[in-house]
């Protein structure tokens, strides 16, 4: 009998296409993501050395980073560098023979929205993208992680990247989560215990009764930070909640081949007795609304919280958070629910799926939001916008007073020209809260999309839960 | 790729911990599509004001830092996005190593990608060697590869780990595309094994 093995073992094994004597594995790709901004450095390598895409039917391309997101992008990218690099991927796609969605496509979107959208990313695949949010793919029970330029250059060489093993580390989240508590706030939670390096060196599977009740999409909000935490990746094994949600989009499997798949899906699952490094449990009712007050995905507190001190740290914290409370300029002791913003951004590949768009629309229905406010909605694809306009959701967000713009990354990491100007502070649903992240100055806290629907009614920093 | 074998230089001590990518080389700058002439613009924000000049206080603009080649940093450096126009402009500012308690996984793997040896020590010992960064031109640290060691100024030796396949690489400048085209014959029949079993992928 074999030894029990993890769900990330399974996986591992069935992509080993070869091992070293020192335990150096060239590890097969599944599917390889490519959007405009590490991309263009790899195809030219390529060239360089008169390589060809070893499996572009496996390599599907997008640009999202740099896209503008507002209503008159079909009159083409104003900035000279931005418009460069999406010709560049334009160019490169249509060199290289590889999947190709352009701006002008309706399917075009972020990388990691458009890829499960498009049934690209399945279970047990091995899926990686030149983009640490690639993590989002694992809420399939793929394994799915970001690469940097040269690795990308790799895997369109070989379509194998050279790897070691990860350890494992299990997160469960026991229990129901209470009402105004979404998968972003399990997320967030996560990191907020472990910290932002508390992930390195590991795969994370996350199970238990709160992970099993999350739809795909909420799934997906989990495993998308699951990089914040530090882990190399964030794995959920496929059920029938992820069959349904793969179940005829245009590249999954049909008929027969689509049996066969589900037939090997039901075996990726943990063995009882299998052996994790590190264990975490989490009872979902303790889970709050949280936002995040500092400058790192791990300054994390429920809404109803204060603003912490930097004595309440330990070690290189205490400086790093006095630092975040002098660029978020903040103040100890301040209620997080009196800290008043001027703009709102929903959308991002954490949180600008169909299901996200509903929550914030269900918050804003028949409400405006406070005055001088700048709101924007960035829907993850095109596809989820025309969803979105079918459902009556954009109307919604319009009449409240947000834009509704065109699908891509855009304010999540600020390379296109939606950016936060020094000194503004934003209710973001995106991922990231570093200095500059939004724009050089400007101040963003992290919430699920409920929150960040209630920030821009009340114009600060709001329970979700007050709403409902 | 360029070699790494030994190293003896300055170290530019940056104790603040989680170093980002977005702090190393900020957004505006990714829209490059080539890999060299990024060094000007490392740690942009934190380097330079509104008007793009230089802010004196910031550790790489005192003159006794400006031709560093090691940093020492703070816990888990280069967390963040997966830009290798990071390790890019570290590499291109002149730094050939980077120092810390622990690395965010990707940005550690792309040092290695570009000639850069990043080295996992002990909380005291990068504390040591940070109080010899701080003593700035007149403290040299010695790195040695072959022998995983680094040197502090004051002659004490510390040991470090590395992966031995990427040891190998970065000694001798290898690039890894080459040698994983050489198992071609392993992926093909990896390729064809699964076309069978798993035609679906």
């Amino acid at each position: 009998m074999t030894a029990p093995k993890t769900l990330y073992d399974k996986i591992w094994d069935a992509h080993v296409a070869h091992e070293s004597k020192d335990g150096t594995c060239l590890l097969y790709i599944d599917r390889h993501l490519v959007h405009e901004v590490t991309s263009p450095q790899a195809f030219e390598g390529l060239r360089m050395a008169g390589r060809k895409v070893r499996a572009p039917e496996k390599t599907i391309a997008v640009p999202d980073h740099n896209v503008p997101t507002t209503l008159d992008r079909a009159n083409g990218i104003k900035n000279e560098e931005s418009r460069i690099q999406v010709e560049a991927l334009d160019k490169n796609a249509k060199d290289f023979g590889v999947h190709y969605y352009p701006v002008s496509d309706v399917r075009q979107g972020i990388v990691h929205i458009v890829g499960p959208e498009q049934g690209w990313t399945l279970p047990g695949m091995t899926v990686v993208c030149g983009d640490s949010h690639t993590a989002t793919h694992g809420a399939f029970g793929s394994l799915a992680h970001g690469i940097g330029t040269s690795e990308v250059e790799h895997v369109l060489a070989t379509q194998t990247l050279i790897q070691k093993k990860s350890k494992n580390m299990k997160v469960e989240v026991t229990g129901k989560l209470l009402p105004g508590v979404t998968a972003k706030d399990i997320t967030l939670c996560v990191i907020g215990k472990t910290g932002t390096a508390g992930g390195t060196g590991y795969v994370i599977e996350y199970c238990g009764e709160a992970i099993r009740d999350l739809s795909m999409e909420g799934r997906m909000t989990v495993c998308n930070m699951a990089i914040e935490g530090g882990a190399r990746a964030g794995l959920i094994a496929p059920d029938e909640v992820t069959y349904q949600y793969c179940n005829g989009r245009p590249h999954a499997p049909k008929g027969a081949e689509w049996d066969a798949a589900v037939t090997y899906w039901n075996t990726l699952f943990t063995d009882e007795d299998a052996y994790f490094d590190e264990v975490i449990t989490i009872k979902g009712e303790d889970i709050a609304p949280v936002v995040t007050w500092g400058t790192s995905p791990e300054d994390v507190l429920p809404i109803t919280a204060s603003v912490p001190s930097p004595n309440d740290f330990d070690g290189g914290k205490v400086d790093a958070v006095k630092r975040s409370l002098n660029y978020m300029g903040l103040q100890t002791g301040t209620p997080l629910s009196d800290i008043m913003i001027d703009t709102v951004f929903i959308g991002s590949c954490t949180n600008g799926r169909i299901e996200d768009l509903r929550a914030a629309a269900a918050i804003l229905k028949g409400q405006k939001i406070k005055n001088g406010m700048r709101a924007m909605v960035v829907p993850g694809s095109g596809l989820v916008r025309a969803q979105a306009e079918e459902e009556g959701l954009a109307d919604i967000f319009k009449e409240a007073g947000f834009e509704w713009r065109l699908a891509g990354c855009s304010m999540c990491l600020a390379m296109n020209p939606d950016q936060l100007a020094a000194g503004e502070r934003c209710a973001a649903t995106s991922n990231r809260n570093f200095e500059g992240r939004q724009g050089r100055g400007g101040r963003t806290h992290l919430m699920s999309p409920g929150m960040a629907a209630a920030a821009a009614i009340t114009g600060k920093l709001t329970d979700v839960r007050e709403m409902m | 790729m360029d070699k790494f074998t030994e190293l003896s230089g300055v170290a530019v001590p940056m104790p603040l911990i989680n170093i980002d990518t977005d702090m190393i080389i900020p957004k505006v700058f990714l829209k490059t599509i080539k890999r060299s002439g990024l060094g000007v613009n490392l740690f942009h924000e934190m380097r330079y004001d509104d008007d793009g000049h230089e802010i004196t206080d910031f550790v790489l603009n005192k003159p006794q830092y400006r031709n560093s080649q090691i940093i020492v940093a703070g816990d888990n450096f280069g967390c963040g996005s997966s830009r290798e126009h990071a390790p890019w402009a570290i590499k291109d500012f002149g730094i050939r190593c980077v120092i810390s308690t622990s690395f965010a996984d990707i940005f550690y793997n792309n040092c290695f990608k570009n000639g850069i040896l990043p080295i996992v020590l002990p909380k005291e010992q990068v504390d040591l060697l940070m109080k010899d960064a701080e003593k700035g031109a007149n403290a040299r640290i010695q790195i040695d590869l072959l022998g995983q060691t680094v040197t502090s100024s004051d002659g004490v030796v510390m040991n470090f780990q590395v992966d031995d396949f990427k040891k190998h690489c970065l000694l001798n400048g290898l690039d890894d595309i080459s040698l994983s085209l050489e198992k071609c014959d392993a992926i093909t029949r990896y390729e064809t094994k699964v076309a069978d079993s798993h035609p679906w992928v």
